[in-house]
Order: structure tokens, then C-alpha cells, then sequence
């Protein structure tokens, strides 16, 4: 018998699960701002939102959430290690989960090299690179969404016999 | 001496140049785009004469090029959505245009009490770190090793994000042509953004740029970027005169050498849409590349406070906490 869960020692807490959801926010927001469509679709012109239509600062936003979430993906990696792995383990929409920002997060980390002074990858790679980030963005989110509506959880139960 | 003629580099004779290090070896190998340096380009503003051999000669060089529109263009959505159509104008040289990738900009300068008329070839700075190619979401901008900054026409949607992101705003879009017209043309994108590609087709070929190769004056050298800064300086010395463009932007692969100091230079200069400034400017990539590096601490912080919780502060599940999700 296994049981999805919400709360443990080695699950997130309520706060790091908001703390998480903020940042994916922030992060795909600020993700899709890098495409010029923010002006386009006069969502910098709603009151409080102009700075979304600045490149620069929608770039220092995302690279700041990037943080976040790699403090978050540290933090809940050693905590699985240390006190949850005998006790829960993941789902399969909790795999889903995993590899989607796993790919998001290998591809995120080369288009920020890319970006360093002294760092030229090849141009196909670039692109191979700039596409596969926004692919795993788009699989992520929807499967999030998916996720969201089947209520369906990151962890499991192990039941020990 | 750091600098690199036009005629010898056509000849390919390193020692004909009269170079020690500069032409050794390394600039064949690097316009190739198989030596590990980048290629910059020093531009003696006081040499310039103004006669437009360059503008004409890129101008003829890469019209293979330039855009060919389908016309009429499809109807933009929503309506503030601008078209930006320079077809009907393509002999405009007097500005960069999809069309015309340097032009002569004038300036109208005092010098040892005398007035006279400077004339600025202007096109792409080619940057160090390029915004433009580092903030380009889908790779179509992009900086090859080389040191050349090349907008791929086959991939750019024409979003114009480059030129908003560039400090001189090269870039100029070309309404009606490109992949966009594939995807959504009423939605999204909106043509392709075209600029100086410092020939990067003939440097391939291990030939000069057309603008280098037509300039009757030996206005541009051509060679590594460390090379060229040095001899920038060195001439900067010999004429009691500036630099710019070594540090601009972090640093670019166009350097000016001027006979009058660039405030005084920029203050008189034509700008305008099309017409770039010549002002200072701050490294645009510094906040991101300051982030970046502070990133590395994040999952440090993260591995270090999940240790501490889960071995300090952590306590056993309480069974009784358990929710179904």
C-alpha cells in the first residue's frame, strides 16, 4: 500500500512549498519575458509591470529565481538523502518532475556560461541549447498544470514488510 | 607592429608586413576561424577621407544577402505592431539600414584651431560579450569565435530584441521576410534583423572584409584583438589622440582611434535612428555575469542548510502529520 505525502521531516514544508511555487512563477514569468512579446502584448503597459519589458531586468530576475531554486533543489536533494529516502520515495509524476527540472536546469546552466565573457559555445549548440531550455520549460509547466489538476503528489509512502 | 595591412593580408605574406607578432602566424589561422583568438578591427578616423569605397564596397559584397519581401506583408497583430519596410529604400547609405551595413558618419570638429570634418565609418561594434547574441532567445544572434557577431537570417524572427538590447542599437529589421512567415506570421515575430557580419563569409576564405579590402586609404587594420588594442594605443600615442571601443560595452572588436576626444567627437556627430552615438558605455552583461558567479554559492547554501536540518535539526516523521496529497 502506498500514500502520497504531503508533509514529513523529509518533505517540504508548507512554507518551502510556497517558497517553491513563487519561484516557478517568478521563473517562467520572467522566462517568457525574454521573448519580446511582453510589449507586444501590452502586458508591460498594465500599471506596476512596465520594468517586464526591460530585457536586462527580466534577465537579472530570472538568473535570481535561478538561484532559489537551485538553494531549493540542494536543500530538499539532501534532505531525501538524509531523512526521507528509507521512508518515501518518489512518484512517477514525481520522476516526471525531476527529469523535466533536471533538463531545465542542465540547459539553463549552459545558456548562463554562454552568457559569460570568454565562453563561445558553437552556434548550432547555442541553439540546441536555447531550444531545449524553452522545450523543457513548456514540458515542465504543463506537466505541473497536469499535476495540479490530478492533484498528484511528488512522494510516496514505503510501506516496510 | 600590431596591425595588419590591406595588402598584406591579401598577399598572405606575414613577413611582407612588416609585423613581428601581429602577423606571425596566428591572423591566417584565426580569419579562419581555427586559431583560438579573436579578430578585431582598428579603424583610423584620421586617415578617413570619406569617400564611401567601403559603404559601396559592403554594400556590393553582401548584397546576396539582403532581404527579398514577400509582399504585401502579412497583417500584424495586434495593431501597434509596425512594419518596417526599407525595400522600396535600399539606396539609403546615409544611415544603417537592412540594406546598407556602414555608412560615413560626419562630425564637425575643431583641431589645432582649425574646423574641420571628420568622417566615421560606422557599423557593428562586434562585441566581446555580445547582448545582443547573449540575449537572443532562439540562437539567431551569435558570436562565433572569431570574434564576429552574425545575425542568422534562416533563424531570426525579427523580434528586434537585439537591437533593444544593444547599447548602439545596430540592428534594423526588414518586415516580409524570414522564418516568422512559416510559424505565425499575424502573432509573432515580424522579419529579420540584419547588420554588419564582418563578412564573416570572406574571412572564412582567409580573404579581408570588403570594407578593409576597398579602402583606399588603409583606413581599417585587421587582426587578434590584442594585437590591434596595442596598436590602437600605439597610434593613439603618435597622434596625441583617443581610443574607444577597447572598453566599451566590456570591450569590442572595433577600435576608434580619433585625433579628438570622443565626448567632443560624439557631441558633433549626426545621431539619430540608424546613426549610432559614440558615447561611453558600461558593460551592458556585468549584472549578469556578477549574478552568475554569485549563483554558484546557491546550491552550496542550500547542501549546507538541508545538512544542518536534517542531521541537526531534524526530527523523526510523526505518523500523525501525514496527509493524503
Amino acid at each position: 500500500m502506498e500514500k502520497t505525502v504531503a508533509r514529513s521531516s523529509a518533505a517540504p514544508s508548507k512554507a518551502m512549498v510556497r517558497l517553491y511555487i513563487a519561484v516557478t512563477a517568478v521563473l517562467a514569468f520572467t522566462g517568457f519575458g525574454q521573448m519580446p512579446i511582453f510589449k507586444r502584448y501590452y502586458l508591460a503597459d498594465i500599471p506596476g509591470l512596465g520594468w517586464s519589458a526591460n530585457f536586462y531586468a527580466t534577465h537579472a530576475i530570472h538568473y535570481l529565481g535561478a538561484s532559489l531554486l537551485f538553494f531549493l533543489m540542494a536543500y530538499h536533494i539532501t534532505g531525501y538523502f538524509l531523512a526521507g529516502r528509507h521512508s518515501y520515495s518518489l512518484t512517477k509524476s514525481g520522476w516526471a518532475r525531476v527529469i523535466f527540472l533536471a533538463g531545465l536546469t542542465v540547459t539553463g546552466i549552459f545558456r548562463v556560461l554562454k552568457n559569460m565573457p570568454d565562453i563561445v559555445f558553437s552556434p548550432n549548440f547555442t541553439m540546441f541549447i536555447d531550444f531545449a531550455h524553452l522545450g523543457f520549460a513548456m514540458l515542465f509547466l504543463f506537466s505541473c498544470l497536469g499535476f495540479l489538476i490530478f492533484r498528484t503528489g511528488w512522494l510516496k509512502e514505503v510501506t516496510h514488510n | 607592429m600590431g596591425k595588419i595591412s590591406r595588402r598584406s593580408f591579401i598577399k598572405g605574406s606575414l613577413a611582407a608586413a612588416g609585423a613581428l607578432s601581429v602577423s606571425a602566424a596566428p591572423l591566417p589561422a584565426s580569419a579562419k576561424g581555427i586559431g583560438p583568438g579573436e579578430l578585431a578591427t582598428m579603424l583610423d578616423i584620421g586617415k578617413c577621407i570619406g569617400c564611401g569605397a567601403c559603404v559601396e564596397a559592403c554594400r556590393d559584397s553582401n548584397e546576396h544577402k539582403f532581404p527579398e519581401p514577400d509582399k504585401p506583408f502579412p497583417k500584424m497583430y495586434p495593431p501597434r505592431v509596425k512594419t518596417a519596410d526599407w525595400s522600396e529604400q535600399r539606396d539609403v547609405d546615409d544611415r544603417l539600414t537592412p540594406y546598407n551595413w556602414l555608412f560615413i558618419q560626419y562630425a564637425d570638429v575643431e583641431i589645432d584651431g582649425e574646423q574641420t570634418t571628420l568622417t566615421v565609418p560606422r557599423r557593428c561594434m562586434h562585441c566581446t560579450n555580445p547582448p545582443c547574441a547573449d540575449l537572443c532567445p532562439f540562437g539567431a544572434a551569435r558570436k562565433l569565435k572569431n570574434g564576429i557577431t552574425r545575425i542568422h537570417p534562416d533563424i531570426c524572427l525579427g523580434g528586434a530584441k537585439c537591437k533593444m538590447v544593444c547599447p548602439w542599437d545596430i540592428p534594423e529589421r526588414q518586415t516580409g521576410v524570414g522564418p516568422y512567415l512559416q510559424v505565425l506570421p499575424n502573432f509573432a515575430g515580424n522579419g529579420v534583423m540584419f547588420k554588419c557580419d564582418r563578412c564573416y563569409d570572406l574571412i572564412e576564405q582567409g580573404n579581408l572584409p570588403a570594407c578593409i579590402e576597398a579602402c583606399p586609404e588603409d583606413v581599417q587594420t585587421i587582426g587578434p584583438r590584442d594585437e590591434i588594442i596595442a596598436a590602437a594605443y600605439a597610434r593613439a600615442k603618435e597622434i596625441n589622440g583617443y581610443v574607444y571601443g577597447d572598453k566599451e560595452n566590456g570591450g569590442t572588436n572595433t577600435i576608434y582611434v580619433s585625433p579628438v576626444p570622443f565626448d567632443v567627437l560624439n557631441e558633433a556627430l549626426d545621431k539619430g535612428p540608424g546613426m549610432p552615438h559614440m558615447a561611453p558605455v558600461p558593460d551592458s552583461m556585468a549584472n549578469a555575469d556578477t549574478l552568475a558567479k554569485a549563483m554558484i554559492l546557491a546550491p552550496i547554501a542550500g547542501l549546507a542548510a538541508g545538512f544542518i536540518k536534517f542531521t541537526g535539526g531534524g526530527k523523526p516523521s510523526n505518523p500523525s502529520n501525514k496527509k493524503e496529497s
